[in-house]
């Protein structure tokens, strides 16, 4: 067992545990895209970033693939870390504003521009459908082809591989395909149509454990 | 099919290959290597092969041939000429060197004759910027290339004719 401190509740969790799993067993909600936990531990998206206190510093890391550690100071949701995850909500949304799951994250987040150049790719290499393919149905069907800004998931030669077994997984589980944002009309890569703009009624003690507690805060109803 | 002549019809020297690399996964790359040397690009039917035999979804050999710039998919030519394109050999005219290789080949770059004989590419620094302009064909370095070079190195290899003026030239990809 390890003990280590998150948002000022200190915890003790078995070895091994990543950060992300320590915090939602506290009822603290971290954010996450790429992760899934029937998935092995991939960190491609940097949603789930958490800062970890170093003595006088602190660093920035994902919590997803971090592992709990003895003695370990985490904040989840301080300035910095609300900071850079809105700029790294729209770097996702500039590659892939046709995502449900992603304009859901940015009207949470109090995302409210883009200021990156969009670029439609319909996809933000997060790799669910590969490791799902790979992982759950030991097909490998599909995986990462080129690299740099040509890299993307495909089939080897664009043919349906003898490997696929037709399960829909891959779909079911991307945030784009079948999660994809049906607004009419995206302003600047943005719905807007599910924006949080008031704020929310939560219990006296909340820990955020609503993902709809957003940008706007919440209020507490007695 | 002029590419297709060399593969032998079912890639069978892949098994070899896959046995003098140990015939491990862990050594997929210089398997893909010996492949590439063998046939000058990777064939479809070798990639198949090579998955199958080391057990690997193809997907996963495809992802790595498309990863390295190194190889090839499609069929390549027996000479490799890279023309340097980098800042030290851009200002010593690297361009005029280009156009003069493009023309004496009659393909632009990236392309391959259509006797499978060259492949033109172009680098963005050799390392050897002192040299430059450079050449590479093959394993060989030419150094400080200029317009009136690229005729006699050419001629140095092979089955090097120059098309014909009117000559169509189609490059089958
Ligand atoms: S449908 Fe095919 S490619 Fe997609 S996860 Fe299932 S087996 Fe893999
Ligand atoms: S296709 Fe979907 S699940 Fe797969 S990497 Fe792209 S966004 Fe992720
Ligand atoms: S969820 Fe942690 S990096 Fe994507
Ligand atoms: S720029 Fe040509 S070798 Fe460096």
């Amino acid at each position: 067992m390890v003990e280590l401190t998150i948002d000022g509740i200190p915890t003790r969790v078995p070895e091994g545990t990543t950060v992300v799993e320590a915090a939602r067993d506290l009822g603290i909600v971290i954010p996450t895209l790429c992760h899934h936990p029937g998935l092995s531990p991939y960190g491609a998206c940097r949603v789930c970033l958490v800062e970890v206190a170093k003595g006088k510093r602190s660093s920035l890391e994902a919590s997803c693939t971090l592992p709990a550690a003895e003695g370990q100071v985490i904040f989840t949701n301080s300035a910095r870390v609300k900071a850079t995850r809105k700029v790294i909500i729209e770097l996702l949304l500039a590659s892939c504003p046709s995502s449900k799951t992603l304009q859901d994250l940015a009207a949470n987040f109090g995302v409210n521009r883009v200021r990156f150049q969009i670029k439609d790719k319909n996809c933000i290499l997060c790799g669910l459908c590969v490791r799902y393919c790979k992982e759950q149905m030991q097909s490998g069907g599909i995986g990462f082809v080129g690299r740099g800004t040509g890299r993307q998931v495909a089939t080897a030669f664009s043919v349906t591989p003898e490997e696929c077994r037709n399960c829909g997984g891959c779909e079911w589980i991307c945030p784009v395909c079948e999660r994809a944002c049906t607004a009419d009309r995206l302003v600047n890569g943005l719905c807007g149509g599910c924006q949080n703009v008031f704020p929310v009624e939560t219990c006296p003690v909340c820990v955020n454990c609503s993902q709809s507690v957003g940008a706007a805060g919440h209020k507490v109803y007695y | 099919m002029g590419a297709l002549r060399r593969v032998d019809k079912n890639c069978a020297c892949v098994e070899s290959i896959i046995q003098s690399n140990g015939g491990g996964k862990d050594s997929l790359i210089s398997i893909l290597q010996d492949v590439q040397a063998e046939y000058h690009y990777l064939p479809e039917k070798a990639l198949r092969r090579v998955a199958k035999n080391l057990g690997l979804p193809l997907v996963q050999v495809y992802g790595v041939a498309t990863f390295f710039k190194a190889f090839s998919l499609k069929p390549r030519g027996k000479h490799l000429v890279h023309v340097c394109l980098g800042t030290a050999c851009h200002v010593r005219r690297a361009p005029a060197v280009l156009a003069e290789v493009e023309r004496h080949l009659g393909v632009a770059k990236g392309e391959t004759t259509p006797n499978f004989e060259f492949t033109l590419e172009t680098v963005n620094c050799l390392g050897t910027c002192a040299l430059g302009p450079i050449v590479m064909v093959d394993e060989k370095y030419y150094g400080q290339m200029n317009v009136g070079k690229v005729k006699k190195m050419l001629a140095g290899y092979k089955k090097f004719s120059r098309p014909k003026r009117d000559e169509k030239i189609k490059v089958s990809a």
